[in-house]
Order: C-alpha cells, then sequence, then structure tokens
C-alpha cells in the first residue's frame, strides 16, 4: 500500500508539531522516518496511522483518502493497520496468545480461526510454544515480537513501527530489524519505522526521510542519503553513528579514529569507488598530501559507503585543486571552515 | 448465652445483607459513573471521548454526594427509600440511603483504577481499530482488575462502618444492636460481642481482598 500525505499540518497551541509535510512512501518497501526528539516524528507517525487527524492536509492509502473518514470507517481502517511501539503496549492482563488474539476478537472471527491463526503467528514471530506465557516473564525481545505478531494479526497492508527498537540492546535492535525485513519480503509488506537511530535506517531502510522542527529537511534513497547527505541534521545523524549491524560482509562499521584533532576533510565514497585508491593518485597527481584522521566503511542498502576524515597538507592552491580533482572522482568532499 | 447468641447471630445477617446488598447496588451506580469519569476526561489526562463539560459536572456532583455527612444524607434519603422499598426504617429501607452514599466513594475509586492504566495500551487497542466499548470492556477494565478488586474491598469495608452507623436511626445490624443492647440497656457484653464480630469481618474481607488481587497480579 502507498501512503501520501499532503501539505499535513498539526499544531499543538504555539507548537508546529508538524509543519507542511508532503511524502509519498512507496508501497512494499521499508521507509525509515528520522528525527530527534521533539522533531515531530510521533506526530507524523500518529497522523498517519489515523490515531490523530490534521488540523489540515491530506493522507491518501492508495486512491482512498483516510484523513476524513467518519468514525466507524476510521475504526475499520484502523483495523487495516499494523503498529508497534517503543514500550510494546501489550495487556498485561492477556499471556503472549490472548494479547495476539485481541485484534482478531475485536473483528468478530470466532473462537477456533482465532486459535488458529494465533498458533500461525507465534511461529511465524519464532515463539511456537511461548503462547501461555505470562508478559512479564517475556524479555524485550520476545515482547517485541509478540507485539509484531499481534500488529499482523489482521493481515495488515503496512506497518507502522513507532520507535520499535529504542528500548531495546544492540542485539536484540537487529534481530528484530532481521525479523521486519522478513516480515517485509515474505508478506510484501510496506513498513513505516519512525526512529531516532541511523542505524536502523542503514541496516533496515531502503528510503529515508529526515525531520527536524516538524518540516522534512531531506529525504530519498538510504544509500544517496547516506553518501551524500545535505542538511546539517543528517550529518549529525551520521556523525554519530554506532557500531551496529556486525553480519561477515561489513569489513569496519564504525569509523576509527587515530586523532581527536585536525580533519578539516570530511570524504565520503560511495559503491565501487570505495575499492579504487583515489587519494594516492591525487597524491601523485599534485603537491599535497593527506593526513588520515579517521574513517571507515559502512555497508548501506547492500552497497558500501567509505568516509575518511582527514587533512590535506600543502601550497592553498595545490589542496584546491585537489579537492577539485577528488570531486571530479565522484568523491563527495566537506569541508569544515575554521572558526 | 443463648438469647446474646441470637441476638449477634441475627444482627450480623442482617449487617451481611445490608452492606454486600449496598456494595452491589453502588458498584451498580459507582462503577458506570467511575468510567465516565475517566474516559470524558480531558485528552492530556487520558479521556478516549473527552467531553470536558459533563466531566466537570459530573465530578462536583460526585464532590457535593461525598461531602455529605452520612447520616445527613439518610434521613435526606428517607423518602427516596419509602419510595422504592416502601418503608423508610429497618434493614432493607437502609439499603438505599447506604447504596447512595457509597456509590460517588465508588466511583472516585473505579476512576482512579483505571486512570492506572497504561496509556500507551490504551493507545495500542485505539491503533488497532478498538470501538469505545471494546476498549472499556476489554481493556480498561481487565488491565485494572486488581486494583478495581482492592477497591471493592475498601468499599465494603467503608460500607460496614456506615452500616454500624445507620443502626443509630433505626437501620438494624450490629450497630443498631451494639447501641439499643450495649448502650441503652447497659449491657457491655453485647457492646463488645458486636464490636468483636465487626472487626472480624473487616478482616476477613480485608484478607479475602488482598489474596484474590494477588493473585490477579501473581498471574501477570
Amino acid at each position: 500500500m502507498r501512503i501520501s500525505m499532503r501539505q499535513l499540518n498539526r499544531s499543538y497551541g504555539d507548537l508546529h508539531a508538524v509543519h507542511h509535510i508532503s511524502l509519498d512512501i512507496p508501497s512494499n518497501t521499508i521507509y525509515g522516518i528520522i528525527g530527534k526528539s521533539g522533531a515531530g516524528k510521533s506526530t507524523l507517525v500518529r497522523l498517519i496511522s489515523l490515531l490523530e487527524r490534521p488540523d489540515s492536509g491530506e493522507i491518501w492509502y492508495d486512491d482512498h483518502r483516510v484523513d476524513n473518514l467518519p468514525k466507524h470507517e476510521l475504526i475499520s481502517q484502523r483495523r487495516k493497520i499494523g503498529m508497534i511501539f517503543q514500550n510494546f503496549n501489550l495487556f498485561s492482563s492477556r499471556n503472549a496468545a490472548q494479547n495476539i488474539a485481541y485484534p482478531l476478537e475485536i473483528a468478530g472471527m470466532n473462537k477456533s480461526a482465532i486459535d488458529n491463526r494465533v498458533a500461525e503467528l507465534l511461529e511465524l514471530v519464532g515463539l511456537t510454544g511461548r503462547g501461555k506465557a505470562p508478559i512479564s516473564t517475556l524479555s524485550g525481545g520476545q515482547k517485541q515480537r509478540v507485539a509484531i505478531a499481534r500488529a499482523l494479526a489482521n493481515h495488515p497492508d503496512v506497518l507502522f513501527c513507532d520507535e520499535a527498537t529504542s528500548a531495546l540492546d544492540p542485539q536484540t535492535t537487529r534481530s528484530i530489524l532481521a525479523l521486519l525485513n522478513d516480515l517485509q519480503k515474505n508478506l510484501n509488506l510496506s513498513v513505516v519505522m519512525i526512529t531516532h537511530q541511523m542505524e536502523v535506517v542503514r541496516d533496515a531502510c531502503a528510503y529515508v526521510t529526515v525531520l527536524d522542527e516538524g518540516s522534512v529537511v531531506e529525504e530519498g534513497k538510504v544509500l544517496d542519503v547516506f553518501a551524500a547527505p545535505q542538511s546539517g541534521v543528517t550529518k549529525d545523524f551520521l556523525a554519530h553513528l554506532t557500531p551496529l549491524a556486525e553480519s561477515e560482509e561489513v569489513k569496519r562499521d564504525d569509523l576509527v579514529r587515530w586523532s581527536d584533532e585536525g580533519g578539516r576533510f570530511t570524504l565520503r565514497f560511495r559503491g565501487d569507488l570505495t575499492g579504487e585508491p583515489v587519494l594516492s593518485r591525487i597524491q601523485k597527481r599534485f603537491d599535497v598530501e593527506f593526513n588520515i584522521r579517521a574513517g571507515g566503511v559502512q555497508r548501506v542498502s547492500g552497497q558500501d559507503v567509505g568516509t575518511l576524515i582527514c587533512d590535506i597538507i600543502g601550497e592553498p592552491d595545490e589542496v584546491d585543486k585537489a579537492v577539485a580533482a577528488l570531486k571530479l572522482s565522484h568523491v563527495l568532499v566537506e569541508e569544515e571552515v575554521p572558526q | 448465652m443463648n438469647m446474646l447468641f441470637d441476638l449477634v447471630w441475627n444482627a450480623t445477617a442482617e449487617t451481611l445483607m445490608m452492606v454486600f446488598s449496598s456494595t452491589f447496588f453502588s458498584l451498580l451506580l459507582g462503577l458506570p459513573l467511575g468510567i465516565l469519569l475517566c474516559i470524558t476526561a480531558p485528552e492530556s489526562q487520558g479521556g478516549i471521548i473527552p467531553k470536558p463539560l459533563l466531566n466537570t459536572v459530573l465530578s462536583r456532583i460526585v464532590n457535593i454526594l461525598r461531602s455529605f455527612p452520612f447520616i445527613i444524607l439518610m434521613i435526606l434519603l428517607f423518602p427516596l427509600s419509602r419510595i422504592i422499598v416502601g418503608t423508610s426504617i429497618g434493614t432493607r429501607a437502609t439499603i438505599v440511603p447506604l447504596s447512595i452514599a457509597a456509590a460517588p466513594f465508588v466511583a472516585r475509586i473505579i476512576e482512579t483504577a483505571i486512570k492506572e492504566v497504561d496509556p500507551g495500551v490504551i493507545q495500542a487497542a485505539r491503533a488497532m481499530g478498538s470501538t469505545t466499548l471494546q476498549v472499556i470492556i476489554k481493556v480498561l477494565l481487565p488491565e485494572a482488575m486488581p486494583s478495581l478488586v482492592s477497591g471493592v474491598t475498601l468499599t465494603i469495608i467503608n460500607l460496614i462502618g456506615y452500616s454500624a452507623m445507620a443502626g443509630a436511626i433505626g437501620g438494624g445490624g450490629l450497630g443498631d444492636l451494639a447501641i439499643r443492647y450495649g448502650y441503652q440497656r447497659f449491657r457491655p457484653d453485647v457492646m463488645l460481642v458486636s464490636v468483636i464480630v465487626i472487626l472480624v469481618l473487616v478482616e476477613v474481607i480485608q484478607v479475602i481482598g488482598n489474596t484474590v488481587s494477588g493473585r490477579m497480579m501473581a498471574r501477570r
């Protein structure tokens, strides 16, 4: 299911939580929405998951406008949406299986059909046999698995994940992201992930939108955004990226820093470029030397993105020529202007 | 001795009848009122169908009823007892003012118990497409059940106290026995036994309430 937003606005008093947001979330993919706390991402997900109505603007699910539905249609539309949360929000009065059964019960499914579907869902999320477990006896990862099963019970087209991994440790986060990835592929789901963790975007999403102060500051394919971030907010997120995915194909995940000093230039290489000796070629052509302060290679959407933080030492015009040559070789160069 | 036993036995039966009937009726009145107080609260306080005006009016009514001294309320409600049960004296007549006096108390207790339910859980239930009634019956009440049981226990114990007071104005039960025999006829033995029975009742109900609520928590 494709989700389109047109000029969405939502304010609380003087606070513009969501300000003229227009976005298209393609179907059958994992779409990340990242922002710092207070950036408006929680409000945005409450709007597109139909928990709140926008002050103005439109929301479309495929060719169906959904922001202005009357109450009974709103309730039946919500039953076709799955949602998971940071704190799981499971019912403590129900065990794992009864939690998963809830959306089926309220939709009026009969008991034996519910039992079958619940068993199927427990298997889907890897919790076969744990149905009778009280919620408090489950680990964080298991709780989120129950929540995912509950969210998928009614065969939704879209799954909203509101900071779904923020309360989990890195290893559990990885296993939940892997599960969501599998489910997305096997069930042809559209998954929308709201997060403040760039790691989640890198490891799970194909597209990303960066929010700041209620507005979109950057959007596009994750690979493009990682290789050529445009906004300060995005660069900030990338700078604070911490290691998370540790699959074999990743060579070095985090930036290795040899020195905290210097490093006026940040160079970003993408894809096949990471295999080429660009720097030594340039060093030979111009009278400059590279002093590398930090660097690393990350795997984003199946492609490598290399980052180097370095100084370029030499006569100013030679440095300028070297930078120009780097740009010609499709290296993205950011220069930190000295204060 | 035998007479004392009969007196106390009959009075205990009357007290239990008054207390449990009025608990039942006060829940019948107070439960919906408590739920209504909770769900009509402003959105910032977790109301799921915010109706600020109705909420304020209900809240004021509850406060006014709760601040009435019970004895006065009882006398004011004599005419109502006469309409509902045909008389204004005796055990059955007392159930009417007892229920009405306890109802606002019950409403506040239910409201407090339900407000403790995690707002995130309510949000999840609504996001899944629950109707308001489904949220109340399948989420709010079951999630709040251990607190509700504690609240009902407290209500029963309060009503034992109220029912003893009702004895002063011809309500019957252990309070009535203690006043008429123990105080007015100088029978300290009757007074003592009545008080002990009331103490035991309170203790037993507290223990049962704690056990039930504790078992529910243990299963979560």
